[in-house]
């Protein structure tokens, strides 16, 4: 049955707003729908090459590795469904606890330091007068040397024959014997978390003294004529202003130690008797070392949830800051 | 002659140039009558493989140079009797599971791996049988020894060809031994012991990796394991036996050393270490290949003169090794097999082989008896011990048969992080008993 003619018109509007838009020139509506066609024909043209990638390189390996978590495939053999029997299986593996706890402990430790010590850097560069140009540019050389090529030195120094750690604090007198720096699983994991620390404090000095320069000095001088002193200027004036920068310098550091893989790799291989294995670490010996491809989608997917909260506080935390500025 | 150069990532690749030849189909014809290769050479013609065909060899940087110069100037001599290209890729050995597991999920790469230890087997699935290349070649040859045999043979079909295994060995320090009184290296695990003792009150302690490194520490670790009369699981590959008076024995025993005689920061190790530290003059005694004797000869003359080699001591269950294995898997989703058999078949014969097995100076045993009696053993009176090493081997997963899960097991250490564990303090039983259960799920999936 057909439509009645009104009901038919492309907008369906009342009467009364059919009349509005006739005064404002129903043709230039339909101009403007035309125009509004072309831009996101265009924006669809322009998107279409991030798309692809992120489809690609993003999406794709992502469904695939979580299909892969729900398969027993192996090498060479794609394997059958097995549902959530490899999530299970994992949270029976002495060695995948072992694991989870260690990359809790390397995050924890790691990303505290890289805060404490980059905020002192940074207050430190920014009160420099001189130097400051050649100071930051080699500040940053630990975060630009390619991480492998450094975690080798630092396995160099923590050699427990040729340590030059060790041969600099004897012949300081600071030590009698030498100290197995990867030897104990207390060590190792400190020595670890050393290497971390050095190589990401760079990235927080140099973000948060960006934050520093931001914040008025004004602040500061009134500050100064209430009577407060140093502690009392960074306690109530730097380290409020200086929040919402910490919080998403913080939390990419977070997501980027917590899927550390190539240090720990490196300096220790997960060993001695797996007190340093990671998440992504131990997932790389089930998935490659073992050839369990599917164990070690699993275990790699198990860093998920974590990392997914950690994203979803991030974004909620970067669309309230602007939020806040949109309304001030 | 090919040219040798290196690629982005640093691998060093050969490139041998394409020859076309003449009559190719008739001397395919006359080499398939003739059967393989030596039928080609007869023939003095190449038989018809596409212009442009090219073979891709994945293999690891030896710790002899020498003898990848005599392989890459062999396949040069392969590709310009059969009119291809042989391209040799090497990378480092621990790199090679990486890329193999790439590789075979990716159904492309190289067509020839060569694949270390009891790996084929994680990969069996993704390899080709070879069982027409390497059967007969062990017939000609003499017959296989069980290691290399078990570590590429798998469900009654050959999934590799066994190229050779490293040999093993303590090194040791002539003098420093004397100073302590003994003329000969000790034959027992308890004679070992007192030597260690000595040696460390001296400070010339014994070094052992306990890393997580692929050789080292599992060589030692099994083989220590096996001397005591441990094993993993049954003959029925299913059961495991690890938690027995033997493996207790063994940790016990490794403990004591432990603090006695080794040398206590090689908890991480790696296997380069003890090569450093030796030849450094830290340590007194360390188990390796001979490439620590080599490196000496070149740059160490006075170790040099003081170093020797010995075989592993005897247990109450007798002597035992577990040998790193090298073999070349020609892989399923190759579009070469035909022409990388060709090629296993050429540089295993015994002209080419030879040739390889000589500069590699008793770094490599064959896989086969043949070369037992070869001149190369008793070159040097200092390498004839590494002779006899192979015919002591046992295979991870031992007394069941080799397979996937006694890979698995070796993979995630479990072995060496037993000894490790007791170590750390864990007392021997706990320790057995953390291993015992980690195999059992292992064996028991």
């Amino acid at each position: 049955m057909p439509a009645p003619a009104e009901s038919a018109t492309p907008t369906a509007l009342p009467k009364p707003a059919m009349t509005r838009l006739a005064a404002i020139g129903l043709g230039r509506f339909r101009r403007a729908s035309r125009t509004e066609r072309r831009e996101w024909l265009l924006a669809l043209i322009l998107l279409t090459p991030a798309l692809v990638m992120l489809g690609l390189f993003v999406a794709y390996p992502f469904v695939r590795g979580i299909w892969l978590g729900l398969l027993d495939s192996v090498v060479g053999r794609e394997g059958d469904f097995v549902g959530l029997r490899n999530y299970v299986k994992l949270w029976n593996d002495d060695i995948f606890r072992r694991a989870a706890a260690n990359t809790f402990i390397y995050t924890g430790f790691a990303t505290s330091l890289k805060l404490t010590l980059g905020m002192i850097v940074a207050l430190m560069l920014n009160n420099l007068i001189g130097w400051k140009r050649i100071l930051r540019a080699s500040m940053l050389l630990p975060w630009i040397v390619p991480t492998v090529l450094s975690t080798l030195a630092w396995k160099w120094m923590f050699d427990p024959t040729f340590s030059i750690v060790n041969w600099i604090l004897y012949h300081l007198g600071f030590i009698r014997l030498r100290i197995d720096w990867l030897g104990g699983p207390v060590m190792a994991m400190g020595s670890v978390i050393l290497v971390n620390v050095w190589r990401g404090t760079p990235f927080f000095a140099i973000t948060l003294l960006a934050g520093l320069q931001t914040i008025n000095p004004d602040v500061y001088e009134a500050a100064s004529i209430d009577g407060a002193n140093p502690w009392q200027r960074f306690w109530r004036v730097t380290w409020p202003l200086l929040m919402p920068v910490t919080t998403v310098v913080m939390l990419f550091s977070v997501i980027q130690t917590f899927a550390d893989f190539q240090l720990v790799y490196i300096l220790t291989g997960g060993g001695p008797a797996n007190s340093t294995h990671l998440f992504a670490t131990y997932a790389y010996q089930i998935g490659v070392a073992t050839g369990k491809l599917g164990e070690g989608a699993a275990a790699s997917l198990a860093m998920f949830p974590f990392l997914f909260l950690v994203v979803i506080f991030q974004l909620w935390y970067i669309r309230r800051g602007e939020g806040g500025r949109g309304s001030a | 002659m090919g040219e040798e150069r290196r690629g982005t990532s640093g691998k060093r690749w050969t490139s041998v140039p394409r020859r076309t030849f003449l009559k190719a189909a008739a001397a395919s014809a006359g080499a398939a009558a003739l059967g393989g290769m030596p039928g080609i050479l007869h023939a003095g013609q190449a038989p018809a493989y596409p212009k442009g065909t090219r073979l891709h060899l994945l293999q690891w940087l030896n710790f002899v140079p020498a003898g990848d110069k005599v392989f890459l100037a062999q396949a040069e001599e392969f590709a310009k009797q059969m009119g291809v290209e042989v391209q040799v890729e090497r990378i480092g050995m621990n790199d090679v599971r990486t890329r193999a597991t790439a590789a075979i999920e990716a159904k492309s790469g190289p067509d020839i791996i060569l694949i270390p230890n009891n790996l084929p087997h994680l990969f069996a699935d993704g390899l080709a049988d070879v069982s027409d290349v390497a059967e007969p070649l062990g017939k000609e040859q003499g017959g296989y020894y069980n290691l290399p045999r078990a570590n590429a043979f798998s469900g009654g079909r050959w999934i590799a060809v066994p190229q050779f295994v490293y040999s093993w060995g303590w090194n040791y320090r002539e003098s420093w031994l004397r100073e302590i009184g003994y003329e000969k290296f000790p034959d027992t695990w308890e004679g070992f012991r007192d030597m260690a003792k000595k040696l460390k009150a001296m400070g010339r302690a014994v070094g052992q990796a306990f890393g997580h490194s692929e050789n080292d520490p599992n060589n030692y670790c099994y083989a220590l394991l096996w001397c005591f009369g441990g094993a993993e699981v049954e003959k029925d590959g299913k059961t495991v036996v690890l938690d027995k008076k033997g493996t207790l024995e063994a940790i016990k025993y490794n403990t004591a050393l432990w603090k006695e005689g080794l040398d206590e920061s090689g908890l991480s190790w790696d296997d380069a270490t003890n090569n450093r530290a030796f030849l450094a003059g830290s340590l007194s005694v360390t188990g390796n290949s001979p490439s620590i004797y080599f490196v000496a000869r070149d740059k160490f003359p006075d170790i040099f003169k003081d170093l020797n080699h010995a075989p592993m001591p005897k247990g109450p269950a007798g002597r035992f090794y577990q040998l790193p294995t090298l073999s070349s898997a020609v892989m399923k989703y190759s579009k070469n097999q035909k022409l990388a058999r060709e090629f296993i078949r050429w540089y295993m014969a015994k002209p080419q082989f030879e040739k390889w097995f000589d500069v590699m100076d008793t770094f490599a045993v064959p896989p086969t008896k043949m070369w037992y009696d070869h001149p190369v053993w008793v070159r040097d009176r200092k390498n004839v011990v590494f002779r006899d090493v192979i015919k002591d081997s046992l295979w991870p997963g031992y007394a069941g048969p080799p397979s996937r899960k006694a890979s698995e097991a070796m993979a995630k250490y479990i072995i060496v992080d037993m000894f490790v564990k007791a170590i750390q303090g864990a007392t021997p039983e706990e320790a057995l008993k953390w291993g015992a259960g980690e195999l059992k799920k292992i064996y028991g999936a």
